[in-house]
């Protein structure tokens, strides 16, 4: 009973960076978060991270932590070596120009769940 | 099996590397997925704690029929308070480690957590020696 990836995009106006393939999947989880090291707490996979941080660390952080999406709020930069690393990891890569407030809010009223 | 990788200070656009080499191996090794999980998100800690605080160092896996062990050993300024630096929130991070999503000090506690066994063992202005095991 998840949410489509696919309409997750369209409601923050999103813009697909990487693995489009990926949009048809469905999720029930979300986290926003700028802490990297929160992010390793999360124990569930099925989880859409929500962020305003733009650097490499990001994907490597939901590489390594198994998270398969990625939302980049306020239509933050995203650069060659992100799009490289989404692409190699399978990571559906979303930038939206909503604020990560404004983004989490869509999600939630979608009825994407929290994680704490 | 027992893999080695080089890790630089201050290379912040390759930290994670290793963990990444890594979790392709142990995936490679056909174990259990909780497991990887565990000591990949240890090992990236420990990694970006070498990159943030340390000059330079050796990550070293050693995987047997019973266990993972890591050892991450750096020289670099070492640590004076170990059980404070365990310590949830107590951090020395640098403002660009901050802004790369690290620096919480959450690190330490989130190696702790994710490993059955862990050792620091530390010399100021000399380094710091970090083990972690996970069993099977
Ligand atoms: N390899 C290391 N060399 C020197 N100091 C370290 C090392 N690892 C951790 N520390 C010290 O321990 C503190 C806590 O580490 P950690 O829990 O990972 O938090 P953070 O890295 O976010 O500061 C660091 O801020 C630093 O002072
Ligand atoms: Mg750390």
């Amino acid at each position: 009973m998840g949410v489509k990836l696919s309409d997750i995009t369209n409601a923050v106006n999103g813009t697909v960076y990487a693995c489009k393939e990926y949009l048809d999947d469905e999720l029930e989880y979300a986290f926003s978060s700028d802490l990297m090291s929160d992010v390793l707490t999360i124990d569930k996979e099925d989880v859409i991270l929500i962020t305003g941080l733009n650097n490499i660390q990001t994907i490597r952080t939901c590489e390594l932590a198994e998270i398969k999406y990625i939302i980049y709020a306020r239509n933050k930069m995203i650069n060659n070596d992100i799009i490289k690393l989404a692409n190699e990891n399978k990571i559906l890569v979303i930038q939206s120009p909503y604020s990560v407030f404004k983004v989490s809010g869509i999600l939630y009223n979608l009825g994407v769940k929290p994680i704490y | 099996m027992i893999l080695t990788y080089k890790v630089q200070g201050g290379d912040f656009s390759n930290a994670g590397k290793c963990s990444s080499e890594v979790k392709k191996v142990l995936k490679q090794l056909n174990i259990e997925p909780k497991i990887i999980k565990k000591v990949v998100i240890a090992l990236y800690e420990g990694e970006v704690n070498i990159v943030a605080h340390a000059y330079h160092g050796v990550i070293t896996v050693e995987i047997d029929t019973k266990q993972i062990k890591i050892t991450l050993k750096d020289e670099g300024p070492g640590i004076p308070d170990i059980e404070k630096a365990m310590e949830q929130g107590y951090s020395t991070a640098s403002p660009i480690v901050r802004e790369l999503g690290f620096g919480a000090g959450m690190g330490l506690p989130n190696m702790k957590k994710n490993t059955d066994y862990m050792h620091i063992s530390s010399q100021v202005n000399e380094g710091t020696e970090v083990i972690l095991i996970n069993y099977f």
